[in-house]
């Protein structure tokens, strides 16, 4: 599957079917993130049943504590 | 002195109007770290009335890599960071005045300070979660808008926050986050700093001369070495039921249950121990009882410093202990207990 990831172009393995396991692939999924699916921000209990397809735009915003 | 702030005043959406706002407004700035000094110097170049800032810590030579005021005199002399940067802010503009406190952000200190001296800003320039949260539900009791920045490695995030009108950090996080990179385990580079330190000062002058319609309205997040640049409307996020900004706010990070006394420093590796209850230390008494102990003691009008079984501890007078050179609370109360009582 292709999605676009903060405006990049990026190739996921079958393995990726929704935003939980997206943020896993990425390794963000103990990080406190804000997600957003084709303009819609996406609810952090709706992850795992909010499937991704082809062509889907993400934005992926994390939460740092540095400072 | 009229020129002073003719380009500033040039750019239309200021003004000569938005100069005169500028410099009736008093900002609070939480941390005199890396995006803390940022901002402070760019506060005070730019001629806002009043600064206060707050810090916990001393300047160490691991900062002068990014922490723009402080130099090596500063790191030899282990000076504590309010009082440094005051030293150089006062330096670059003698108009704006600078008060500087020496000491912990806690919610209590931070209620103090805003109900004494009324800032119409708040400026996040901490180093974790706990503080942050502190700052937003002082933001919401208060109504004064803070505007959030944090940055690690080459990876930054800024967002302003202003009451009754976007969603607070309390409705973004849901709780504290734990564990997460820290400047400890993955570094970071001065210019993701100055990147963030840029997105917080632009929207705290769009707020400081009231453009409100100009805010950015967005959670705005980059990594300068991936090449990576994202914004979100964030908006949708706003919960009624929010405990910090909702329709019947308890303030929870307010609360004293909510604060530890303990902390492990943000790259320090370095714990710093507070008193329950807050208590002055005669810094010329503790020295002589420590001497007798055949300890050799450093001292500066601020605070102490010596040597205790491989680690170094640094007394303030206003009763924080950091202890260096270890993570682990327990020992660091140890070691506290050892050598203060």
């Amino acid at each position: 599957m292709e999605l676009i990831i903060n405006g990049e172009m990026i190739q996921l393995p079958e393995s990726v079917k929704n935003v939980s396991d997206l943020l896993t692939y990425f390794q963000l999924n103990n990080k406190i993130a804000i997600v957003e699916v084709n303009l819609n921000i996406i609810n952090k209990q709706d992850y795992e049943t909010t499937t991704l397809s082809n062509g889907d735009k993400v934005e992926i915003v994390h939460f740092v504590g540095g400072g | 002195m009229t020129e002073r702030y003719s380009r500033q005043e040039l750019f239309a959406p200021i003004g000569k109007e938005g100069q005169k706002k500028i410099a009736a407004k008093h900002v609070l700035i939480i941390g005199a770290g890396a995006l803390g000094t940022g901002n402070a110097e760019a506060f005070v170049r730019a001629g806002v009335g009043k600064i206060t800032i707050i810090d916990r810590d001393y300047v160490e030579w691991s900062n002068l890599q990014r922490q723009q005021l402080y130099s090596e005199e500063d790191a030899k002399e282990r000076l504590p960071k309010a009082i440094a940067a005051k030293q150089r802010l006062e330096q670059v503009n003698s108009d704006v005045s600078i008060e500087a406190i020496v000491g912990d952000a806690t919610a209590r200190e931070l209620e103090v300070i805003i109900e004494e001296s009324k800032p119409h800003l708040l400026i996040d320039a901490t180093d974790n979660f706990e503080t942050r949260m502190v700052i937003n539900d002082i933001s919401q009791k208060y109504r004064i808008p803070w505007i959030y920045g944090a940055c690690v490695g080459s990876y930054g995030i800024s967002y302003a926050i202003i009451p009754g009108k976007t969603p607070c950090l309390n409705c973004m996080l849901e709780a504290v986050p734990l564990g997460g990179l820290t400047c400890d385990t993955a570094g970071i580079i001065s210019p993701a700093v100055q990147m963030v330190v840029a997105y917080q000062v632009t929207e705290a002058l769009k707020i400081l001369v009231e453009d409100w319609q100009s805010l950015r309205n967005k959670l705005v997040s980059f990594d300068l070495w991936k090449n990576q640049h994202t914004a979100i409307r964030v908006d949708k996020v706003k919960k009624a039921d929010c405990p910090s900004c909702g329709d019947n706010p308890t303030y929870p990070y307010l609360s004293y249950d909510m604060q530890t006394k303990t902390a492990v420093l943000c790259g320090r590796d370095s714990v710093q121990i507070r008193p329950a209850v807050r208590q002055d230390r005669d810094l010329e008494e503790l020295a002589e009882l420590l001497a007798k102990q055949g300890i050799q003691v450093e001292k500066n009008p601020y605070l102490l410093s010596f040597m205790a079984d491989g680690h170094r501890l640094v007394v303030f007078k206003d009763g924080r202990v950091l202890i260096h050179g270890t993570k682990d609370m327990i020992e660091a109360k140890t070691l506290y207990h050892r050598y203060l009582g």
